[in-house]
């Protein structure tokens, strides 16, 4: 009995010191400002702030040496919440990267031209098409994040982005038409 | 009869009833329409998913689609005929969006599946009983729909103290609960013993406003005939909109408040609608599966305005146009109530298990928005509000979409009943903007779970391809490695081989000399 309970004793003791050292020896540097810039971003991964991917982007806001509004899919929403976490002046999208999507969109590829030569695959950054060489490929809708990177390479021009359907279950309410004597008293 | 002591729950709106109009005919089945129309998701929860296919003749009450998940229930063929499409079709849903609905031509020959009645429920352990509520695709009636088997699930250790059946019915216009109970009270008796030996329900209340004497008499003629009528007790409360609001009625009933984010359940309560019950009566007693409803058609653009029993999957149009509707499109189609009910944007939707009431409204019914001004402050909206919440203020930050404040005071325990609007004197749209609101952060929830998934995803693929870097990097490394070492070793090799050729030169050379230069080479060494 008693040696038992020395021998897991002593286990517990080894593995604790081996953990604890893992914890100190291989600890992942974070930054936290990082992770909440990267937290607002949509994750689009489209490039078109001029980094590869918003994990980057995320980076260079954080570190200051990129400007908030850099992110054509964010938009305007996604400018005006960094600019109340980073305590910066919210200002216009810079149209130079694009212009702020109206709608939702994924890619579709029309199976019947896709001649299989996988160069979509190599481009989308989330993996979200299926398909092997020479076969025709698939787009996962519910993975596309609509960052339109497949649609160039594609040397036979079969890749569409498409509007995502209105869905009842997804379906908003509008908001109410505002009141037409908009002096509110101040709160 | 002893008086039962009754509480006031806060605000509520006496508001003016317009039920009179469509109690005078009694309940008769609707005509068989020629084609019905099942929306595969008709309650809170998973859409059910469809057993049969197009071309597949179905009996009356056969299962076309079954539950798929928890929360989720199964939907039953409401008349015998063929199934025609299986395809995207108008529901009524505020959207005007379609959805996947099963379609079936009746063939009016309205043939049963083999019914099985189990009649000895009293001896049958609760889960089982569950399980046939569960198959018989029952959902709360008198709302949302939640499927009804969760809430007789309460768990072995919860002791339910009060079954509570629910007849408030308190939305103006609506009538389809009181005709049911003036007309079926033996129904709804029964499915009441039903439930209160599934749940073990020490005391049973069924609760209905003071407007519905016919409805009182009905019911206490039809508990003073059962067996167990010491137990249960028919309660009449003030008609004040929302009385039937499940956490209102509690509280009239009981005094008691349900916890902000708790159920009734957690104070010893379940609360049923009566016709939720008079639907497992059926389910158990004759076997039948929830395929027909009662529904209220009324309003001023039908010329007989009344309640019908109705399949559901019947088009709202053969309706309307049974109740001598004076223009099948009327200027505005409520289903509901005006309070709480929602636009259907055309006649061709379907009812659908929740369905109560239908409103082909004119101006008189539903006057037309008076303009909007700016909040004056008032707090009437405050004093109106049943779930005590302080719209004004929700109202305010609906408007900034503030949706992080909005939501810590509480705009999820609003109940869109629409009692603040209805008091505001400056006619705001309060309701709208909640459900503005409430959608609206759904939506972004959903997106974050989309935004985090293709993080995670990118992640990954950066991950993959720095992976495949470095193996290719270990690969190219180790051919090297090996080339080196191959050519490594041809060179010792080499070496080797040049060595032998040496020394078998020497031995040559030591060979053809004489012993003198053998000497030298010992000497040498
Ligand atoms: S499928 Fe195309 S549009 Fe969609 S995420 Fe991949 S690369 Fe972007
Ligand atoms: S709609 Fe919501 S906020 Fe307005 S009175 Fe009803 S519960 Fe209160
Ligand atoms: S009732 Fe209308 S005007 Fe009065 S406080 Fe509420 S929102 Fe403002």
């Amino acid at each position: 009995m008693l040696s038992a309970i020395l021998a897991l004793g002593a286990l517990a003791a080894v593995f604790g010191i081996v953990l604890g050292y893992a914890t100190i020896r291989f600890k992942v540097e974070g930054d936290p400002l990082a992770d909440k810039v990267d937290a607002i971003l949509p994750q689009t991964q489209c490039g078109q702030c001029g980094y590869p991917g918003c994990r980057p982007y995320a980076e260079a806001i954080a570190d200051n040496r990129a400007d908030i509004n850099q992110c054509p899919p964010g938009g305007e929403t996604v400018i005006l919440a960094l600019a109340e976490l980073l305590d910066r002046d919210p200002k216009p999208l810079n149209a130079e990267n694009g212009v702020a999507k109206e709608e939702t969109t994924v890619a579709v590829i029309d199976e019947q031209v896709c001649i299989g030569c996988t160069l979509c695959i190599q481009a989308c950054p989330v993996d979200a098409i299926l398909g092997a060489a020479k076969q025709m490929h698939t787009v996962i809708e519910s993975e596309c994040t609509g960052c339109e990177l497949c649609v160039p390479p594609c040397p036979v021009d079969c890749i569409a982005m498409i509007p995502v359907k209105e869905h009842y279950l997804t379906w908003k309410w509008p908001f109410p038409d505002m009141p037409k004597t908009t002096t509110e008293p101040e709160k | 009869m002893k008086r039962r002591r009754l509480w006031k729950f806060h605000g509520g709106v006496h508001l003016p009833q317009q039920k009179t109009i469509s109690t005078t005919m009694p309940v008769h089945a609707a005509q068989l329409p020629k084609r019905l129309v099942l929306p595969l998701h008709q309650h809170i929860g998973a859409s059910a998913k469809a057993v049969v296919e197009v071309g597949d003749n179905v009996l009356k009450g056969e299962l076309i689609a079954h539950a798929s998940g928890y929360v989720s229930a199964p939907i039953h063929a409401p008349s015998s005929g063929t199934v025609v499409a299986i395809a995207d079709h108008p529901i009524p849903h505020p959207s005007g969006l379609h959805a996947p609905c099963i379609v079936i031509e009746t063939d009016g020959e309205e043939r049963w599946v083999e019914a099985r009645p189990y009649d000895d429920y009293l001896h049958m352990d609760p889960s089982h009983l569950r399980n046939l509520v569960r198959e018989a695709g029952i959902v709360g009636l008198g709302g949302a729909g939640f499927p009804s088997y969760i809430k007789l699930n309460p768990g072995a250790d919860k002791v339910i103290d009060t079954l509570i059946l629910n007849g408030a019915e308190c939305e103006p216009f609506i009538t389809c609960d009181d005709m049911l109970m003036r007309e079926q009270p033996e129904q709804i008796v029964e499915g009441l013993h039903i439930l209160q030996h599934a749940l073990r329900a020490k005391r049973c209340i069924i609760a209905l406003e003071d407007n519905k004497p016919e409805a009182y008499t009905a019911l206490s003629a039809a508990v003073a005939k059962s067996e167990r009528c010491n137990i249960i007790e028919i309660v009449q409360i003030p008609t004040i909109f929302p009385a039937g609001g499940e956490k209102q009625l509690i509280k009239v009933l009981t005094g008691k408040e349900v916890p902000h984010d708790g159920l009734p359940l957690h104070i010893g309560l379940v609360i049923q609608n009566v016709a939720t019950c008079a639907a497992i009566h059926r389910a158990i007693n004759l076997g039948q599966p929830l395929i027909s409803r009662y529904v209220t058609i009324t309003g001023g653009g039908v010329s007989q305005p009344r309640n019908l029993e109705v399949l559901i999957g019947t088009p709202i149009q053969e309706l309307l146009e049974q109740c001598g509707a004076l223009d099948i499109e009327p200027q505005r189609l409520i289903m509901g109530g005006p309070m709480m009910g929602i636009a259907v944007h055309t006649s061709s939707a379907p009812i659908i298990k929740t369905s109560n009431c239908v409103i082909a409204a004119t101006d008189d019914d539903l006057p037309s928005p008076q303009p909007v001004m700016p909040c004056i402050r008032c707090g009437a909206c405050a004093d109106a509000c049943p779930a005590l919440l302080l719209p004004q203020q929700l109202y305010w930050y609906a408007r900034a979409k503030n949706l992080e404040r909005i939501q810590e005071i509480n705009l999820f325990d609003c109940i869109e009943c629409g009692c603040c609007s209805h008091v505001c004197p400056s006619h705001i749209p309060l309701v709208q903007y909640f459900r503005f609101a409430k959608t609206e952060i759904w939506s972004q929830e959903r997106e974050k779970e989309r935004a985090d998934l293709a993080r995670q995803r990118h992640d990954s693929r950066l991950e993959r391809i720095e992976r495949e870097k470095a193996e290719r990097a270990a690969r190219l490394q180790k051919k090297k490695q090996a080339l080196k070492e191959r050519s490594a070793g041809d060179s010792s090799k080499k070496a080797a081989i040049a060595a032998a050729v040496k020394r078998a030169q020497e031995k040559k050379a030591r060979q053809q000399t004489k012993e003198p230069s053998a000497n030298e080479e010992d000497s040498s060494q």
